[in-house]
């Protein structure tokens, strides 16, 4: 029995370590200036799809991203850590997207995936810090969804047990699958990329990709055809091209401020090891921390 | 943090022009890459590859394990019903190199390793040891599967070899109570039982790093009577932890705490032979020691760049005077100098392991096919050049990451002298450098004689005549001086006809040789290098080295022979 794992993956730029060239003058992110990294949160989804994986017999996990070119990377980072494979949806349609018309999108291209068992995504991305992506691409998709997953307790029967993390306690639900979850930062991180895996897939590719580099090893996709990514245009996905990019994009931005602290934000805790547990878990999860 | 990404005088090492001998010598045309779908396709591919790995190495080191050195220096090992329970941060290293596939990495990729020349893996002893130098024992112990892979038959290496590849750690069971540097003296019996087919130990092993290790290799006496090295033969345990190894204790070190060391009993261990009787000590042991101080060689240099990075990063943030210290001459000068010992231990460091690689992977070819003529003199030319240069750099290595881990501590003041900077820890883990794996005196004691029969010389002629840039000839000019300082001392020395003469001046006429090769080294690769890594160095390292080879020949030219007795102490 196939069960297919579909992990939703964002590159973002990098801004836990900002310098002060990270803000462009009109306010927005300057993302030449940050290096471009896996959403943290995405990474921990991924460590929950590749569990899954493990005790599933014939289990895989794909991994969708929507972005540039140059985030078939996602695709490949999810290689070396242990997927089979990817899907890049990339194409200037789907340019200045919000969270609406990404969730749009998304939903598109999982519904030309063939019987998805599960869509697991981290809470948010930290470029955006909105936290609708997933369970926008749930609504869209008409499954129902756990938010917050801190752990997949169990899959028996089709039958998922998660433990939430909420903001004072955990909670433990359970749903039926076809369904998305949505993985907290306070899981568990994701496994290293792994030497062979890294070596068996780093000339992996997308269409694109291999045109640019002028690869001399050219052969190499017909005889391994693992190594060639899926890409997906807008022509690929069934859609209605209102609802994409900027056209289907309802977020404006009014206004953008820099706000600077006057005050130093305090907090006050009782002197109980649980209060300091759950600061540190909240200071881990909005990257002040670690 | 990546410790690979952030240090570019690795990826600089693996641009030598020699990589391009040693890859097509380890990979045979590549002929793997049809067999397995993660060999490299070509030179580049292989280089990538390499580097590629050096990255998750780097990042385990940067994320993983330099943040968990503090807790591991504290909570250290213990032991609990015979048995060795590591530090929680050690178990997570362990498990994040093991879990990312690492272990392993030299072997053959017929075993399930990467199959990765010495010059990566040495790389990544580095890597590791700037991070934790305690930890670097226990991944650098993997080198025992190196000796299992080239002494061992068949069936020990398809029995053992995967394991490793697993994540299973070693341990190199040597040391005894009396038997210490001198080996010859090792007692734990070897017994073969016929009825089995099955070799039984029993004895006491003690100083044992990692000893509670799942794969032991054991230097035991198989031949009964006998009393010197040639009644020892070598074997490998599969340790069950069913009590038939049992930790009786493990030390209290002065530094690298998180590493165990532990002293075993052995009773009626089931053991299974390595290679040839008799050729325990002779042979394999001293195979895996030369293994052992090319590792230490990478854990000093390990030790040295954290104890530079340390100091740097005081230096530049702590404020006296109104300015932060890094301004001051005297301090400046201090970690200019650190950076140059860093800078010499290194390049000496990856000489030597290019030379180690040539050497084995004609090894490896030898064992499959007759080498030529050509490749057989070749091979013994790159052989000699490892044996003359792994002392060497061992003492060099070691002693300099000492002295580094002690300027650390000094640039921090009196701060450096509370528990409250890593830099206390350096200290205390550097220490162990320059004694374990034979200590500097005897490094001296292996170096001396290619000293006296002109091996490092010929090898400084040879860098005498490779290209450099013009800013550099005003020290070659100088350091053909030096040379020639070496060789009048050397033949002062001689001219004693006295082996007890030649033993007095012998750390002193190694030193002079050492410096002289790595003032080359360096300006060597300030030449090769585009992108100023080494040139601050070059010219530092080697007005130090000056300076260190002047003090030496005058103290053997004033020296009267006649003298020697004054400093013998009864």
């Amino acid at each position: 029995m196939s069960f297919n794992i579909v992990v939703l993956a964002k590159q973002v730029p990098d801004t836990r370590n900002v310098g002060k060239d990270a803000m462009k003058a009109d306010g927005t992110v300057n993302r030449a200036a940050l290096p471009a990294i896996y959403n943290p949160e995405d990474l921990n989804a991924l460590e929950q799809a590749l569990r899954l994986k493990s005790q599933i017999e014939g289990a895989t996990v794909h991994v969708l991203t929507m972005g540039p070119a140059r985030a078939a990377e996602i695709i490949r980072e999810s290689m070396y850590r242990g997927a089979d494979g990817g899907y890049l949806l990339s194409g200037r349609e789907f340019a200045g997207s919000d969270t609406l018309a990404t969730s749009y999108a998304l939903a598109c291209a999982i519904r030309k995936i063939e019987k998805v068992d599960i869509i697991l995504c981290g809470r948010q991305a930290i470029d955006g810090d909105t936290a609708q992506v997933g369970p926008q691409v749930a609504e869209k998709l008409g499954l129902p969804q756990i938010t917050y997953a801190e752990e997949i307790i169990d899959l028996k029967n089709n039958v998922i047990t998660v433990k939430r993390r909420l903001e004072r306690g955990v909670e433990v639900v359970k749903g039926a699958l076809p369904m998305v979850v949505t993985v907290n930062g306070s899981a568990a991180p994701c496994r290293p990329r792994h030497a062979k895996l890294t070596m068996k897939y780093k000339h992996a590719a997308t269409p694109t990709e291999k045109q640019e580099s002028g690869s001399d090893y050219t052969d190499l996709y017909d005889t391994h055809p693992y190594l060639n990514i899926d890409e997906w245009g807008v022509n690929d996905i069934e859609h209605d091209i209102q609802w994409l990019g900027l056209s289907g994009s309802p977020t404006k931005v009014k206004q953008i401020e820099s706000v600077v602290f006057t005050a130093k934000e305090s907090k006050r805790l009782t002197p109980a090891n649980n209060e300091i547990e759950d600061l540190m878990k909240e200071l881990i999860a909005n990257h002040t921390i670690g | 943090m990546n410790y690979y990404s952030n240090n570019p005088a690795l990826k600089f090492q693996l641009s030598h022009p020699l990589m391009q001998k040693i890859v097509a010598l380890k990979e045979q045309n590549f002929a793997d890459k049809d067999k397995y779908d993660y060999a490299a396709r070509d030179f580049e591919d292989a280089i990538d590859n390499y580097e590629k790995v050096l990255e998750i190495i780097g990042e385990i080191c940067g994320d993983i394990i330099a943040p968990n050195a503090e807790d591991v220096d504290h909570e250290g090992p213990r032991v609990e019903n015979n048995r060795v329970i590591y530090a929680r941060g050690t178990q997570e290293n362990h498990e994040a190199l093991a879990q990312a596939g690492l272990y392993g990495m030299s072997l053959p990729r017929q075993y399930g390793g990467l199959n990765f020349p010495m010059i990566p893996y040495v790389m990544s002893g580095e890597l590791v040891s700037r991070a934790d130098a305690g930890f670097a024992n226990i991944w650098g112990l993997q080198d025992c599967a190196e000796t299992i892979a080239e002494f061992a038959d068949e069936d020990v290496k398809e029995e053992f070899l995967p394991r490793v590849c697993d994540g299973q750690t070693c341990s190199m069971d040597l040391t005894e109570p009396d038997a210490g540097s001198d080996l010859q003296a090792v007692q734990l019996k070897a017994t073969y039982n016929e009825a089995d087919k099955t070799w039984y130990l029993n004895g006491v092993k003690r100083f044992i790093t990692n000893g509670d290790a799942q794969i032991k290799l054991v230097l035991a006496r198989s031949e009964e009577g006998t009393s010197d090295g040639r009644g020892l033969s070598y074997f490998v345990a599969d340790n069950k932890h069913d009590n038939t190894v049992k930790v009786r204790r493990i030390e209290n070190k002065l530094g690298i705490k998180g590493s165990p060391t532990c002293e075993l009993v052995f009773t009626n261990t089931p053991a299974k032979l390595v290679g040839v009787r008799r050729m325990g000590l002779i042979k394999y042991v001293m195979s895996l020691m030369n293994g052992a101080r090319l590792g230490v060689g990478a854990q000093s240099v390990g030790v040295s760049q954290s104890a530079y990075d340390e100091a740097v990063a005081y230096a530049r943030e702590r404020q006296q005077f109104g300015k932060p210290i890094i301004e001051f001459p005297a301090v400046s000068e201090m970690i200019s100098l650190m950076k140059a010992k860093l800078d010499a231990s290194r390049t000496l460091l990856y000489e030597t392991t290019r030379f180690v690689d040539v050497y084995k992977a004609y090894e490896a070819i030898d064992a499959t096919r007759k080498l030529t003529p050509e490749e057989k003199a070749d091979y013994k030319e790159f052989q000699k050049l490892a044996d003359a240069f792994t002392p060497q750099l061992k003492m060099f290595a070691s002693e300099f990451a000492n002295q580094n881990a002690y300027d650390a501590i000094q640039v921090h003041g009196g701060s450096g002298f509370m528990k409250d900077y890593a830099c206390e820890r350096i200290y205390r883990d550097a220490r162990i450098l320059t004694i374990y794996e034979g200590t500097s005196q005897l490094q001296t004691v292996a170096a001396i004689r290619h000293v006296m029969t002109g091996t490092y010389l010929k090898q400084i002629k040879h860098y005498e005549t490779l290209p450099i840039n013009p800013e550099f000839d005003s020290i070659r000019k100088r350091l053909v001086t030096m040379t020639n300082l070496l060789e009048h001392s050397v033949e002062r020395v001689a001219e004693a006809k006295s082996q007890e003469y030649i033993d007095f001046h012998a750390r002193r006429l190694v030193e002079m040789a050492g410096h002289i090769i790595m003032s080359y080294l360096l300006i060597i690769d300030a030449s090769r290098d585009t992108e100023d890594l080494f040139r601050k160095s070059a010219f530092i390292y080697s007005k130090y080295a000056e300076v260190e080879v002047r003090k030496h020949a005058t103290f053997i030219k004033t020296f009267d022979a006649e003298n020697v007795d004054i400093y013998k102490v009864k």
